[in-house]
């Protein structure tokens, strides 16, 4: 395999700690190097687009960040303390949340029973029964969305009435109320119309606003391109490029993608 | 698609209602019907007597919500309950003539329930740590629990003769006589056999036992987290792994919760038949999960409420009871049931239909 010759440029956002910091991590699976040797930061208030072809190890690299697999080299350090993590739930309760592309809600339930789902408020009923507290989930459901700037007219109603953008926003409201320090969404337009999309778009510039970093992976370059300030492409599980989205075009990134260019 | 909702206005609403409330409606009109063709169908008597028979169904079906809102199914529930029958009359039968009555039967009830836990756990262990189907795991109980059963009964209903039993089963919380007057659990002493006729009972047992089972289902199902958990597994099993609820243990509790109704169910067919049974759920596997299901909830999971199953109980029983007392042969119950359920199915459908259009 050639050397890598990794395109990179100056990232203004990297001030002080970052938020999340991979060193030369390594993922295999058998004899297949999946993720090979990808160091990257993330700072507060950064929207990273992970980008690259199908098998690159864009879905590996995150799946290290969030839990589901542990790294064979390398370490993952969150606020500079190293993490390692046993399961997908310890990493959402260091502040890690992913939002996978099937959104994982439960259609029969209604919006505020998914942003709770597994971390439920009880209240003690005539002081001995514990019930769920669903005025509590109620009330802190609309706070969450208020401060998304989302509007879903009946918390009430169960998932399945709603359309896909009003589910990425459950998706991502659950994701927030957690105080999440890092948000990672795997490809979060795929499955919308073009409206909802920039919905979408709305909400990640939302959580930027509130210094929230977050991690998009995405096949769409208008996605990566309305949204990214940054962007880190994947090939055969290398890092090939980390690239501030206003120093590149369309071109460039599918360039990296499919490694042209290269002899 | 909110807007669209109300766009196409008045027509849906009626639709989503009907939808929603058509059990209600079917069994308003049931009543109706059997009314006017027979008064005797209302009578407080009637009506007392169809809700006491009703009551070891509801019980069984209780269970079975449970596990239907959490997307398996539970066919050993009958069999089980047989099998509770004969070790409930078995234990009874090997206590002290003496015994206090309520001692008798907390120690039946006891020992009934942990067989039927056993079978409960062994079913939820197969379903949700080794992936067994529901099911063919509950397939599989079904044969184990019945064979148990008429192994230890030697295959033919076992008597008990304790004093009183059948009159907990069988008997009124309140007794009432033109003469005697008002007394309460026991018929008043001293009556001719001539007065007996005129003692009326009022609350038979076997409800009160009915509804007592179904407000505690009631309110674990819809406030505590056991019941959100139940929902949330039947609704989307990898979305609540991810969310970290307990899926395997929310199932194993789901199946022993169906094991525990059919274990209560067994020992109060004990009180009121004065015997075990090995067989003696064996026709009410299918009427209740038709209870379910004509209750609203979907085999698919992730749907369905003890009200309704309540519901689907009720309508079960009146149509029994009211196919009797209009001299129709009783045989027509099975087509009757049958159809409902069928009918049940497609309006779920076409509502599913009709939310997601």
């Amino acid at each position: 395999m050639t050397a890598t010759t990794e395109l990179t440029s100056v990232n203004p956002a990297a001030q002080g700690q970052p938020i999340i910091r991979l060193t030369n991590v390594t993922k295999r699976f058998g004899g297949l190097t999946a993720v090979s040797d990808v160091s990257m930061e993330i700072y507060p208030g950064e929207v990273v687009a992970l980008a690259g072809d199908n098998g690159a190890g864009k879905s590996t690299l995150i799946k290290m960040i969030s839990g589901v697999y542990k790294p064979d080299e390398g370490h993952i350090y969150l606020a500079d303390r190293e993490i390692t993590m046993a399961s997908p739930m310890e990493a959402r309760s260091l502040g890690i949340e992913t939002i996978y592309q099937d959104l994982a809600l439960c259609e029969n339930l209604d919006a505020t029973v998914n942003i709770f789902l597994g971390r439920e408020p009880m209240k003690r009923m005539f002081g001995v029964f514990k019930q769920v507290d669903r005025r509590h989930m109620l009330t802190e459901s609309k706070t969450v969305l208020d401060r998304l700037d989302i509007t879903i007219p009946n918390l009430r109603r169960p998932i399945r009435q709603m359309s896909g953008g009003q589910r990425q926003a459950v998706a991502i409201a659950r994701a927030v109320y957690w105080n999440a320090k890092l948000v990672i969404m795997d490809e979060p337009t795929a499955a919308l119309g073009v409206p909802e999309q920039r919905k979408v778009h709305e909400l990640v510039k939302t959580l930027k606003s509130q210094r929230v970093p977050v991690i998009i992976i995405s096949h769409n370059l208008q996605d990566i391109f309305a949204v990214a300030d940054r962007i880190i492409v994947m090939r055969r599980g290398q890092k090939v490029g980390d690239v501030m989205a206003s120093e590149v075009d369309g071109d460039d990134l599918v360039g990296l993608m499919v490694g042209a260019g290269e002899a | 698609m909110s807007e669209n909702t109300r766009a196409s206005g008045q027509g849906r609403s009626v639709l989503d209602f009907v939808g929603a409330f058509w059990a209600w409606i079917f069994l308003l009109l049931l009543v109706m019907i059997f009314a006017i063709a027979n008064p005797v169908f209302l009578s407080p008597f009637n009506l007392q007597n169809i809700l006491a028979n009703m009551a070891i169904l509801t019980i069984i079906a209780l269970g079975q919500t449970f596990v239907i809102i959490s997307g398996g199914i539970d066919l050993s529930a009958g069999w089980v309950m047989g099998m509770v029958s004969v070790v409930a009359a078995l234990t009874i039968n090997t206590m002290p003539p003496g015994a206090p009555l309520w001692i008798v039967l907390t120690v039946a009830l006891l020992i009934g329930a942990v067989a039927a836990l056993i079978a409960g756990l062994v079913n939820g262990l197969l379903i949700a740590r080794l992936n067994v189907p529901p099911f063919i795991a509950t397939l599989g109980m079904f044969g184990i629990a019945r064979g148990v059963a008429f192994l230890l009964s030697g295959g033919m209903p076992i008597p008990v003769r304790t004093e009183g039993l059948g009159r907990v089963g069988n008997g009124y919380l309140f007794y009432f006589h033109p003469t005697a007057g008002w007394s309460f659990l026991t018929p008043p002493v001293g009556l001719a056999q001539a007065d007996m006729r005129q003692l009326m009972g009022v609350i038979p047992n076997a409800v009160i036992f009915m509804l007592i089972l179904l407000f505690v289902a009631h309110i674990v199902l819809s406030r505590s987290r056991f019941g959100l958990h139940t929902y949330a597994v039947g609704g989307n099993k990898e979305a609540a792994l991810r969310a970290g609820i307990p899926v395997s243990r929310t199932l194993i509790a789901v199946y022993m919760t169906s094991a525990m109704c059919a274990a209560f169910a067994g020992v109060l067919y004990g009180t009121r038949f004065t015997n075990g049974a090995a067989n003696a759920g064996e026709a009410l596997l299918l009427d209740s999960i038709a209870a379910v299901v004509i209750g609203g909830a979907s085999l698919f999971g992730g749907a369905g409420s003890v009200i309704g199953t309540l519901i689907g109980a009720l309508i079960i029983a009146v149509l029994s009871n009211g196919l009797v007392i209009l001299n129709i042969n009783p045989f027509w119950q099975f087509i009757a049931v049958g159809v409902v359920i069928i009918i049940a199915v497609l309006i779920d459908q076409a509502r599913e239909r009709l939310i997601r259009a």
